[in-house]
This record gives C-alpha cells, structure tokens and sequence, in this order.
C-alpha cells in the first residue's frame, strides 16, 4: 500500500535550508587555502553537499539531485586525498554552487532549467585534471609575503636535547632564511651556565609557505620557548589575526547554529503587536494607580513597579527577535569581492569583523545593496592595479576592511579601503562641468560630498560595474531612507573610508507629537530643525495664497496641515500657532501646527498592511492611552502640498 | 415543477456543502457574512481621522496593536449617514487580497443572527435594486420565510472599497 504524501509542502523548506547549505559551501570554498587546505573546510563543504543531494532526492527534486550527486563524488575524492585541491577546482566548484543555486531559483519559480549548461558544468568536473593531493599548483606567488619568527627559548631549552640550529635548519628548506640574534640576555663569562641557553633570535623567512609548516617545525620546543609567527608588514598583521580569530569562531557559529528554530514573520510580528499593548495597557494602569490613595496603595504601588519593569524588559526582548547578525548579509561580500578583483584584473583582501552585530531583519534587506554598491566601488575605483601598488609603494594586494559594531541605539558600518583614495581635482571639475557647482572655493569634505549628487561619475569607461552615474545618489537615499545618513573622508593615494550610521530598528522612531484642531500627529525628530513662533514681517504672501516664511536667509514653503491634512481646527492664522521648521535633506518647509506636545518614542505601525499608503503619512503609531496618531512623512507630505496648491493655481 | 436546472442542482447535492453565515442589518435589508470571514464584534470608538480620505472611510482604529480600518457601508451605498453611538456595531472581518490578508472593519446597523445554509438553498439573484449593488452578491438565501442576500465579502471590500479608494 503506497502512502499517498504530497512532497510538494516540503519543498518550501528544502529552498531554504539548501540556500543556506549553499553559503555555507560557498564561505569554505573561498576560505580554502590552496596551498595547504584545511580538511575540516573539506569535509564541512562535503557534509552540505550531501545533505542537499540528500533533500533533493527525498522530495522528488531529481535534477538537483543528480547534479549535486556529480559534486558530492568531486568533493568526497578532494577528502579521501585521491585528488588534489586545485585553483581551477575551486572555481568550478563555486560554478557549481552558482549553478545549483540556479536550479534551486527554476525550481522555486517553476521553469525550466538549461540541461546543456549544467551538463557542460558537470562534464568539466569530471574532466579536472586530476592532480595527486601533492602536486598542488603553486599560487601565483605572491612576492612581497614572508613571515617574522621570533624565537625566546627558555633557558633549559638546551637540556631537553632540542638544538635551535637543527630548528633553524629545517626552516631554511621553507625559503630564503635571515636570522638575527639577539644576544641581551647574555651574561658576563663567569657568571655563564653553559647548559643554559640566553640567546633569542628574530628569523625572516622569505617564500611561499605556510604559517602551519613553520609552526610545524617549532612542534617539539613547543612548551619551552615563546614563539610569534607573524605576517610582514603592519597591514599583514592585523588580516592574520583576524583570520586566527575568525578560526576560533566556527565552534561558537556550530553551537549558536544548532540552539535556533525557524519562525514565520508573521508570528512575530503579533508578538510584537500585543507586547506593544501591554506596554500601553501597564502604562495606564501606572498612572491609575497614581491617583489612587488609602492604605492599600503601598503595596499596589510596590507591585505596579515590579509590572513596569517586567513588561519593559519583555518589551526589549521581544524586539530582539526580530534581529539578526549583519553576517547575513555580509556573507555575500567576500565572492563578490573575489569575482569582482578577477574580472578586473585586481588583488583584493576582504577583512570582515563585526559580522555578528545584531540588526533588524528588515534593514538587514534594505542595506544589503547600498552595501553592495560601495564594495563595488572600493574594488572598482579604490583599488589600484597590482602595477600601480608595487610602483606607489604598496603592498600589490588591496585590502578592503567591513565592519559593523553598536553605539548607542545605532549600528555604525564601516567600509575602509587602502586604494587610491577620491581625486578631489577631478570631481570638482566634473562637477563645475555638469553645472553641479559653481566656481566658488568648496573645503575638501564638501568636495567629497559632490559624489553623492545625481548623475555624477567621474569614471572615464563605463564599465560592466559602474560608472554610470547612478550609484552614490541611490546609496545615500536608500540610507536616508532608513532613517540613516553615510559620511566618507578620503586621503589621495592612502585611501578612502565610509561611515554608515543606521537605527538599529526601523519599527521605532523618535517623534515630536504636535497638535492640529483635535488631532495628535507625530513629526520624526530626524527631521525637525527647529520649532518657531512665527513673526508677522517674516511672512511673505505670494500670489495671494501661498505663504512663505523668512528663516534666517532662506525663505521656506508654510504647509498648513489643517489644510493639506484637511482638519477642522480654530487656529488658522499663522501668529496664533507654531511653525515647525523641517529638513528632508533636499529641501526645507515650515509645518504649521496648533501645538507643541512631547516628545516620545513611537512604534510605527503600517497603515498598507490593511488600508493603502496615504499621501503625506509614512504609517501610524498608537499612543500612551491606545488611540492611533498619524505619522508624517517629510518628503511626501511637500509632493502633497505641491500638487494641491498647483491644482489651485490650476 | 422544478426546473431542469434545478434537477441537475439536487443530484450533485453533497451533503457536507453547508455554510455558516452572520446576518446584519443595513437600511432594514438583512445581508449575509461567511462566518469563516468574520473576526470579531466590537462596539463603537470613535476612529482616528484619516487625511483626505473618501467619505465613507470613516478613520483607523487600534486592534491589540494593529492599525485597521473602518469603513462605513452606509455612506459606501449612499444611503442616509446614521449617528454613531452605543448601539453601534461594528464587524471586523478578514479578506484576502492579492496573497495576503486585510483586516477591516465595516460599521453595519445591527447584527442579527449566525444560520446554516446549505448551498442548495442558494438562489442566483436578480437585481433587486437593493442598496447594495449586484456585483457584490454571492446569491440568496431562503431560509423559511426569510430572505438573506449573501455577500462575497473579498469582492466588496477589494473592489467595492480597496481599488476605489486607489483610483480615487
């Protein structure tokens, strides 16, 4: 008797728990070193390849399955040391890996896959000459890497039978040795204990090897000296103990990885919803209580306190939920990178640290691209070719360094590169060219700054990966519109640094609420510049109807929200309420509003899940006492009072 | 005489096509609700406004922590506006549109009562001029002597309100 079992509602699970298998295939192959691979990496990228043969099969996905089964065998032969790891393997690999997320897409989307690619693929895997694990092809060397040793033996080194020329010996067949000694410690001939050793030496070896194979030779002194293996050059240090951190982290990722369940969005965000109405119904409750008196009132008191507490932790926990560590979308850097500096002909370290700072998952999707963009350019227009480095002194490979850490209630993304920094001749006459500016004299950061205008780009060629013109003015909106803002400072021929500063959730926003007839309305902090009491001779009337305010030397637009809002209120000459001065970045208004209330920290609620997006709003929120305020949004609430007043003019 | 139709209706009779429906009253009709559609009952509050929005959506009201709205069927139909007060009732249901789900909430006169009705008592419905318009009429429901226009509520709140509101 056959079970009958639909597979096809597993299948939504297979995509993602494959996707990740993917990535995690991916971040070992790029980690791999060639030269001496590390098995663990191996059989990690063996391990998720098979569990996806494993799924695919199961649910009934054949052609995935049999594709992944050609690199499960490729894999499985990498780690029985019957074939050697291979530069070119590694690509075809990573193809694979493209190529099987490619599949996985037509799956999801029902279409059909190109059969003649992946059999081409699969062909050339097996194709791969098939090097012995010994014979690995040397990686283009890399002239200028070399290591320092420092080795302090101890003073009875001498009595365990370990001489430190035998050592030093050994080291010499690695490549070119320089040893200096260091003979400080020496003491005057009477006092010398001949079978004590005083020297420490510092060695220099030049060549193409790695740190395990000198570490290697030091095996048997272990525990009887002090010994520090290290990179040439200061750069070369801190990406190694980097990298050494980064090794001890996989055994915290396993452990974190296997404590975790999946979870629909939606569950968490009614979570959220009714974690909010608590908070709104404690706070209530608090301020009732306030107004009771009688004996009893200590102890109620006492436990409202205790309530208060209790809920606000809960509160703080339940917005954690939603957050994720940023490595989910730095994860995607470092192929791009790769991929990226072989295209153009570059050398490229990519150093990653912070990547498990936690972030909201929605502006986790949303800095994703902006991101992108900026490495795109630290590669593209950053780094300088190889030639280029060697001749201005540098080290031939570039290194690019993302990091993210918490302050405050922000996260702070920083993109740092070593290349050669923004020309500051050549973006300001591009942009006195494209009208941008004017001939007056502009300091250094607001020359900086002209690259985040539309339609600038100083790139000669329009390459595949910029150069049109249409990246910094869309990385700086997209940031601004997660209530961030990006800085960049820039040195010629050193470098180039961007500074991103986000919220660290984009569901709570720090709202000044104001008062129009009998309507609360929140006003984000962000962009409010100052609050005013309109002065009669600073009001201008043009064409009749349209009134601006002088501030300071600008003359801004007055929006009436009673009017543009459409409320009834009492209060509609300008003396008699406030005017509220605002910056969306691009242009400023006066918001003319009956009152000033307080301010607080809201929770934004979407008005488009059950209604539709209204003009001048960007959501609501809901108040200390659970009635619903109006959020508005600078930058459409200006479209709104533009198109009314031209229909009026109209 | 029963017509051919109506044969051909009793002989794919299913026994398990019964429905549950809530009934409420508009302007003295009696209109039906899918229950499976209808979340909640709630008195009246009185909703945040909404800025320049069409007459008959009357605001936006907290739900445990959800912004949902209200709409009220009267102005909807151009019927004569009612005073809103304590005995005013208001049924939240839940719709789907496009692959999600929406909650609204739509002010009716009163709530009348919860019948089964198996699909054969479902009439198709000529026009009968009533306040609300055809397009929005799943069919009718004899039900002993009463009469219950059923209504597609997905369409009247997508179509009949949603999509109006955008083109608006």
């Amino acid at each position: 008797m056959a079970i009958d079992i639909d597979l096809t509602q597993f299948h939504e699970i297979f995509y993602e728990e494959s996707l990740e298998g993917l990535g995690a295939m991916e971040s070992g192959l790029l980690n791999l070193d060639i030269g001496t691979p590390d098995v663990e990496v191996i059989n990690t990228v063996f391990r998720a390849a098979h569990s996806i043969k494993g799924g695919a099969g199961t649910f009934g996905l054949m052609d995935i399955a049999q594709f992944t089964h050609i690199v499960e065998t490729t894999l499985d032969e990498v780690r029985g040391r019957k074939r050697g790891v291979t530069q070119e393997l590694v690509d075809l690999l990573l193809e694979s890996v493209d190529a099987l997320r490619y599949m996985i897409d037509c799956s999801k989307a029902g279409k059909a896959v190109d059969q003649d690619q992946i059999a081409e693929l699969a062909d050339s895997l097996g194709q791969v000459e098939r090097k012995a694990p010994a014979e690995n092809i040397k990686t283009p060397a890399a002239v200028s890497s070399g290591w320092r040793v420092i080795f302090k033996p101890a003073p009875h080194l001498l009595q365990t039978g370990n001489e430190p020329y035998r050592l030093f010996r050994e080291l010499k067949t690695l490549g070119e040795l320089m040893v200096t000694a260091d003979a400080t410690a020496l003491p005057d001939f009477d006092q010398l204990d001949p079978e004590l050793c005083y020297l420490s030496w510092e060695l220099l070896i030049r060549g193409d090897t790695s740190r395990e194979q000198i570490s290697e030779i030091f095996a048997w002194v272990e525990g009887d000296c002090a010994l520090e293996i290290t990179l040439q050059g200061d750069r070369r240090q801190f990406v190694e103990r980097r990298q050494a951190e980064r090794e001890a982290l996989p055994e915290q990722a396993e452990a974190r990885e296997a404590a975790s369940i999946r979870v629909n969005i939606d569950k968490v965000d009614g979570l959220i919803n009714l974690v909010g109405e608590l908070v709104i119904t404690q706070s209530i409750l608090n301020r009732v209580t306030g107004e009771i008196t009688g004996n009893k009132v200590e102890d109620l008191l006492a436990v409202v306190e205790i309530l208060v507490r209790n809920t606000r932790d809960l509160q703080d926990q339940a917005m954690r939920i939603r957050m994720l560590p940023i490595d989910f979308t730095f994860n995607r850097l470092p192929r791009l990178v790769r991929d990226l500096s072989r295209s153009l002909g570059k050398q490229v370290d990519l150093v990653i640290t912070g990547n498990s700072t936690e972030v909201d998952k929605t502006v986790l999707e949303k800095i994703s691209d902006p991101l992108i963009h900026l490495i795109r350019n630290a590669v593209d227009h950053g780094i300088e070719k190889p030639d280029d480095r060697l001749a201005a002194g540098k080290p031939e490979k570039g290194l690019i360094e993302i990091s993210a850490s918490q302050e405050g209630g922000n996260i702070i993304i920083k993109i740092e590169d070593d290349g050669a920094g923004l020309n500051q001749d050549k973006i300001l006459a591009t942009a006195r060219e494209r009208g941008l500016v004017g001939q007056e004299e502009l300091t250094p950061a607001q020359i900086n700054n002209l690259i985040f205008q539309p339609g600038f780009s100083t790139a000669t060629e329009i390459s595949s990966v910029s150069g049109r013109g249409v990246g910094m003015d869309v990385v700086k909106r997209n940031i601004n519109d997660l209530g961030g803002n990006v800085e960049l400072s820039s040195v010629a021929g050193k470098g180039t640094r961007f500074s991103i500063k986000l919220p660290l959730t984009l569901a709570i926003l720090d709202g000044q609420l104001v008062r129009v007839g009998k309507e609360t309305l929140v006003i984000p902090i962000l962009n409010i510049v100052e609050s005013i009491q309109p002065n009669k001779i600073q009001i201008l009337e043009i064409t009749g109807e349209t009134r601006v305010y002088r501030y300071r030397d600008q003359y801004l637009p007055v929006i009436r929200l009673y009017e543009t809002f459409g409320i009834p209120t009492d209060i509609m000459e300008l003396q008699k309420g406030l005017l509220v001065v605002v910056d969306t970045g691009e242009q400023r208004a006066a918001l003319f509003v009956d009152e000033i209330l307080g301010q607080q920290q809201v929770v934004i609620k979407s008005l488009e899940s059950n209604y539709r997006p209204v003009p001048g709003l960007s959501g609501a929120t809901i108040l200390g006492d659970g009635t619903v305020a109006m959020i508005i949004d600078i930058t459409s609430l200006t479209q709104l009072y533009r198109n009314t007043n031209r229909k009026e003019v109209a | 005489m029963s017509s051919p139709v109506q044969t051909i209706k009793n002989l794919e009779l299913d026994e398990d096509a019964t429905s549950q429906y809530l009934t409420f009253l508009l302007a003295g009709e009696e209109y039906g609700l899918d229950i499976l559609k209808v979340q909640e009952i709630r008195g009246w509050e009185q909703p945040t406004m909404l800025p320049n929005a069409l007459n008959y959506v009357l605001g936006v009201i907290n739900l445990r922590g959800t912004v949902v709205p209200i709409i009220d069927l009267r102005q909807r139909f151009a019927l004569e506006k009612s005073q809103f007060g304590q005995t005013t009732v208001v049924v939240i249901v839940k719709v789907s549109s496009a692959d999600k789900e929406r909650t609204v909430g739509i002010v009716v006169d009163a709530v009348s009562e919860v019948y089964n009705v198996n699909d054969e008592q479902i009439r198709p419905t000529p026009d009968l001029g009533g306040a609300i318009s055809m397009e929005f009429v799943k069919g009718l429901a004899t039900l002993g002597e009463k009469m219950i226009i059923l209504l597609d509520i997905d369409k009247l709140i997508n179509t009949g309100v949603l999509k109006e509101i955008a083109t608006h």
